[in-house]
């Protein structure tokens, strides 16, 4: 809502020198969003004055035509001889009244006016469009041209009242009231505890049976409907310069007089207008929901097809307007045209104005439906004084014969739909409890009074809430009134003292732990977006099973190629690391952990619960099961150098076994155990993927995967050759925790080192050989460690020799050389059998 | 080893005789002096007094001298042993200081090289601040709460008094879920991506008896398209607390701890009147500017960036939880009252850490995260 300082002065007599920024900071802390002041007219400097053009030469030979003019401007120049100015616009002619500046002055903007060459002449001064003096759109896109009965030479800053303060407010949904000068002036009146000229206070005629025909069929839907007619409306009559300024200011184009009107009274009192051309309406007014399939064409030239949930206003004919959010074209006010042959202006001399209150919900659905938001639809979707329907309809009367030449007729229709005021009872002290703060009652009632409450009682109050304060429902909605009118910036601050907590849950200690563990580990954090097109998952060669193709969809996704939601993290790390390939980094190593979504395909849809009371448990599971499965995952993207090369050696470039490794580092952190199988999944290297896999309740439950990208995949993504990846759903590893570690019995006596190297079959993998090495080493191996891996010719193809290290001590002896022995000799035995190892070189 | 041996005459035992003592002592004494470097010391160490020595074997032969000898030959190839030892020791020292003067010197490194071997890694300041807010009231007794990102309506609208075709349900510009089936109905589901992280507070009430004081960090969606200060994906954190006779000023109190706590000492925060349906009464928070401290303030001079010299920067928004979202809880509003509030981690990051653009919070781009390191 754009307020003019000068507009909100007519209703409240405010200290004279009060600047927009005074005001401003009175208002926000009154809790009105004032988001700018706009200073119009900053920088403008005279002369600028009415002129009267008395010559015009038009100038060949230019790239566009050029108009030499002469222009009376009184005494204004010193001289009293016409202006001499060159001009480019066309929409004016000799013995127009149009606006002046002269050499000397300044324009918005710092655009300085002196005599300048222009076009072979000299021009002393301009011509002004609306846009130069910084008025807002008037709809010419020329120059203005002024009603005749200004006089030339007349200071047309003042005129055109180009100097003020606009207030622009972000008005919040409870505050429709707000969405007017009438409201906006009380909330200021309020804060500077000044009397209010309310400008809904006027006298009304009493409603008669001799008013415009109005039948309203859906009494919840308009609970009030006024009608009024005005005829003998001048065609040719145009708005006044202060009523055209005044809606630019507000942010408004005027149209015509009636429309202007209108808008005028609507910006003032809050009330939305429509006025009907009555030539156009035909029979009774009616108000009623529409019938399905209707159609009607809106003022905005589109026809749409009604629902039958739409409040409509019709006539006889059918529709005539969206009640509440937009009228017809059919029953429009006619565009005032002359008719060529005969000279006669024609255009609407009658109208019908309407003034009703709509329910909130059926607008707001109705400009949802239609994605047609309106001054009006936006008033009524936030609530608009039901009681000022007469008040608006006769303001509206009113300029129209002032400003019309109009007659009103005397015919005054008011449908009225009872209505109880609302009530509130709330114990005097409540806003002192919401607060923290001792207002006392005496306050407390001042307060709510000052809004426009009527309150009753002592102890307990009962207050009757004003009828443009639809908001006020509850007793914390009055508490509010009264704390934000006493200053919020007087509350005291005061720590309230919970109960002592037990910190982090051991899920959110651990996702912190991963985190820290992966940025440790060299990992670089990125947090992606989770939107997923369907191509990514093609490119990573997915088949048409795939759980990951099992797709949560978004309704209005905010790109086309991305209407989904994640069902892996790595398409969105992988973009960061692509991205970071094409910003020059070439060695990177990225991570995230973060939330996948997983359709099952049978959510059902999610119920709209009642919200009196809590839902039941069961009900709250139906919620939940019409959720996706959404668990957490961690992921690791790896490209480059994992280990870069400088002056100690050569780089090693990432591997597969690095993101097996970042898998290990994210089991570890949870305490699980991973299992590392050989495996075959998309998109990794066919030949160099793991599952990765952990034990749970004595199962066994994969929980990723970690490898070296297909070919296929690096090349369609764009990626670096040879990248890898490691993916692992943390709520599965979790589950897999060992919980408290027992510690350790660390022996002293001394350790006995045995190495051994196994040749086995190139295909067995060597997990299975460190398996069968320590279960067959038995309670005396402390550790073991494969320390070299070897194929070559010696061993014969397909063979590969391993050779582990084997630490052997026991708790409470020195090992004497045969249990030593023993053990090393029960290890590589079990091996054989297991795996067909035998010892190398035996 | 000899057993001992009392047919022997002790002046028969050639080794132990002084004489030969002397000797040997004497030829130690100059294998020390001739040592030329730490090695050779080691060597004639090892031919001097090591178990093999003849001192050492000399040595042995006490024990096989009749009592009434053994002290005197004892005293003998014992002092011969000191004398030795103290001259390998002194020797030790002086062959060790000359190496320290020397050879160190030969194998000094140039310590400037750098060892970028495996660059560091670094976690998100989204993430490290997120946590950091989370432990300055997990400190203070409050518990972390998390839900789901894909919600159901009721929690994300209904639930917190967004009544179904209230206007403010449009100013938070949600993305819709589409129903399993996917046949287009567009709001048919039910299901949204969370527009903010309040359904968090909803599941706590629901889940947790009173007195509850949680923070609910996480991700939160809304269809704004990015630009340099805008993103679809974002981050908050909201606070809720419900006890028994807690007031706005309590809400003050635990903001203005909060800002003291990242900001430092002399921080506060302001409330200004505002509208959302899950609270009444509601305000905007501000807090005072950390940089200028509300000094830039019609001081033309001493203009101040990060609050466009107003003072004040808008945090986001908090107020009394609405009695409305209480029932509908179950939580009884006659008995508990309670505060809430919430605010973007990106925005609050944006002026911390002077981040200029919202897309390098967004991109992933290493160059960004790194500096961050492990906390914030």
């Amino acid at each position: 809502m754009r307020v003019p300082l000068s507009w909100l002065r007519e209703y409240v007599d405010l200290p004279a020198g009060e600047t927009g920024r005074d005001v401003q900071a009175k208002l926000v802390a009154a809790g009105l969003e004032v988001e700018t002041v706009e200073q119009l007219g900053a920088g403008l400097k005279g002369p600028l004055v009415v002129g009267q053009v008395r010559t015009i030469e038009e100038l060949e030979g230019f790239k566009k035509p050029i108009r030499f003019c002469t222009v009376d401007v009184g005494g204004a120049n010193g001289t009293g001889e016409p202006q001499e100015i060159v001009c480019g616009a066309r929409n004016f002619a000799v013995g127009d009244k149009v606006v002046v500046v002269l050499p000397g002055a300044e324009l918005p903007g710092g655009f300085a006016i002196s005599a300048r060459k222009t076009y072979g002449k000299v021009s002393h001064g301009m011509i002004c469009s609306s846009d130069e003096l910084g008025m807002g759109d008037d709809g010419t896109h020329g120059i203005i041209v002024l009603p005749p009965e200004h006089e030339v030479g007349t200071d047309a800053i003042e005129l055109l009242e180009l100097v003020d303060e606009v207030l622009d407010i972000a008005v919040t949904p409870d505050r429709g009231y707000c969405l007017s000068l009438r409201g906006v002036a009380r909330e200021t009146a309020t804060a500077y505890e000044l009397p209010l000229r309310d400008p809904a206070l006027l006298d009304v005629p009493a409603p008669n049976g001799h008013g415009y025909p109005v039948e309203v069929a859906d009494p919840l839907g308009c609970d009030r409907f006024t009608a009024r007619t005005v005829t003998g409306l001048d065609p040719e009559a145009q708005s006044p310069i202060w009523l055209k300024r005044r809606l630019q200011k507000a942010g408004m184009r005027p149209v015509s007089l009636a429309v202007d009107i209108t808008n005028y009274v609507m910006l003032e009192l809050g009330q939305p207008l429509h006025a009907y051309d009555r030539s156009r309406v035909s029979g009774a007014i009616g108000v009623r929901r529409a019938e399905p399939g209707e159609k009607l064409t809106t003022l905005d030239g589109t026809q749409r097809v009604l629902d039958a949930e739409d409040l409509v206003i019709t006539d006889e004919g059918g529709p005539i307007g969206l009640a509440g959010v937009m009228g017809g074209a059919n029953t429009e006010i006619a565009d005032t045209a002359a008719d060529p042959g005969s000279g006669r202006v024609a255009g609407t001399t009658e109208v019908v104005i309407e003034a009703a209150h709509f329910a909130p919900v059926p607008v707001a659905r109705t400009a949802r439906r239609h994605k047609l938001s309106s001054e009006a639809s936006r008033r009524f979707e936030r609530g608009v004084d039901p009681e000022a329907t007469s008040a608006a309809a006769q303001r509206t009367v009113d300029l129209l014969v002032l400003l019309a030449g109009g007659t009103a007729e005397v015919g005054v229709t008011e449908i009225t739909a009872p209505r109880a005021p609302h009530t509130i009872t709330l114990p005097a002290d409540h806003p002192d409890k919401v607060a923290g703060v001792s207002y006392g009652r005496e306050t407390v009632v001042r307060r709510l009074q000052q809004i426009g409450c009527d309150v009753y009682g002592a102890d307990d109050l009962t207050v009757t809430v004003p009828s443009w304060r639809p908001d006020l429902t509850d007793p914390n909605d009055l508490a509010e009134e009264v704390i934000r009118l006493e200053g919020y910036e007087n509350l005291p601050s005061t720590l309230p003292q919970p109960p002592a907590g037990r910190g982090l849950t051991e899920r959110q200690r651990l996702h912190r732990r991963v985190g820290r563990a992966l940025a440790g580990a060299g990992y670089v954090e990125a947090l992606n977006y989770p939107f997923l097109g369907e191509e990514v998952l093609d490119q990573f060669g997915l088949a048409a099973d795939d759980p990951r193709r099992d797709l949560v969809r978004l309704v209005n996704p905010l790109s086309d190629a991305e209407p989904a939601l994640r069902t892996t993290l790595l398409p969105g790390l992988l973009g960061a690391l692509r991205r970071n390939v094409g910003r020059g980094e070439h060695d990177l190593a990225l991570f995230e952990t973060g939330l996948v979504f997983r359709a099952t395909g049978d959510e059902p849809p999610a119920a709209v619960l009642p919200v009196d009371r809590r839902p039941t448990d069961e009900q709250i599971c139906e919620l939940d099961a019409a959720l996706p499965h959404q668990p957490r995952r961690a992921a690791a993207v790896l490209a480059g150098d994992r280990e870069q090369a400088g002056w100690w050696g050569t780089g090693t470039p990432v591997s597969w076994a690095d993101a097996i490794e970042a898998g290990r580092v994210v089991a570890r952190e949870a305490g699980a155990e991973l299992i590392v199988r050989q495996d075959q999944q998309d998109p990794w290297h066919p030949g160099r993927c793991a599952a990765l896999l952990t034990v749970v309740d004595g199962e066994e439950i994969l929980v990723g995967n970690a490898g070296e990208l297909h070919p296929r995949v690096t090349k369609a993504l764009g990626l670096p050759e040879r990248t890898c990846a490691m993916e692992i759903e943390l709520d599965r590893l979790e589950r897999a925790g060992t919980g408290r570690v027992e510690a350790p019995h660390v022996s002293t006596f001394p350790v006995a080192t045995q190495d051994v190297a196994l040749v086995v079959d190139a295909s067995v993998p060597a997990a299975e050989v460190e398996t069968a090495l320590r279960q067959g080493a038995g309670e005396l191996l402390e550790s073991l460690r494969l320390f070299d891996v070897f194929t070559g010719e010696q061993l014969g193809e397909g063979s590969k020799s391993l050779a582990y290290a084997l630490r052997f001590r026991a708790p409470d002896r020195t090992l004497t050389a045969e249990e030593i022995a023993a053990s090393r000799d029960a290890a590589v035995s079990v091996a054989a059998e297991r795996t067909g190892a035998t010892l190398r070189g035996a | 080893m000899s057993a001992p041996n009392k047919s022997y005459d002790p002046v028969e035992v050639e080794a132990l005789k002084p004489e030969e003592i002397a000797r040997r002592r004497d030829e130690a004494l100059a294998a020390i002096a001739a040592a030329g470097d730490l090695e050779a010391l080691r060597e004639v160490k090892v031919a001097h007094t090591g178990d093999r020595s003849p001192l050492a074997l000399a040595n042995r032969e006490i024990g096989a001298l009749p009592p009434h000898a053994k002290a005197d030959a004892g005293k003998r190839v014992g002092q011969a042993r000191g004398q030795v030892n103290q001259a390998l020791k002194a020797r030790q020292e002086e062959l060790e200081a000359e190496r320290d003067a020397r050879v160190l010197v030969e194998e000094a490194v140039d310590v400037t090289l750098p060892y970028d071997r495996t660059p560091a890694g670094a976690r998100h300041p989204i993430t490290t601040f997120s946590e950091r807010i989370e432990d300055v009231f997990v400190a203070m007794g409050y518990e972390v709460a998390e839900g789901p990102e894909v919600e159901a309506e009721w929690f994300n609208f209904d639930a917190l008094n967004f009544p179904p075709d209230h206007p403010a349900r449009e100013m938070q510009d949600t993305f819709f879920v589409r129903g399993a089936k996917g046949d287009g109905d567009a709001e048919g589901s039910g299901v949204v991506l969370r527009t903010h992280t309040s359904p968090v507070q909803i599941r706590s009430m629901i889940d947790r008896e009173p007195p509850i004081y949680v923070i609910c960090p996480g991700r939160t969606y809304r269809t704004d398209e990015l630009d340099a200060t805008h993103t679809p994906v974002f981050n908050q954190v909201e606070l809720l607390a419900i006890d028994e006779g807690l007031t706005m000023a309590d809400l003050k109190g635990t903001l203005d701890h909060m800002v003291r706590a990242l900001f430092g000492e002399g921080m506060s925060t302001r409330l200004r009147p505002n509208f959302f349906p899950f609270t009444e009464p509601s305000a905007e928070m501000d807090m005072l500017c950390y940089v200028c401290r509300g000094e830039s303030v019609g001081n033309p001079d001493r203009p101040c960036r990060t609050c466009s010299s107003e003072g004040w920067i808008e945090l986001g928004g908090c107020g009394m939880v609405n009695p409305r979202v209480l029932i509908a809880c179950g939580v009884d509003p006659d008995r508990y009252s309670g505060f809430a509030f919430g605010f973007g981690i990106e925005r609050m990051l944006m002026f911390r850490h002077n981040v200029e653009d919202m897309r390098d919070m967004v991109e992933g781009d290493v160059r960004f995260t790194r500096p961050f390191g492990m906390e914030i």
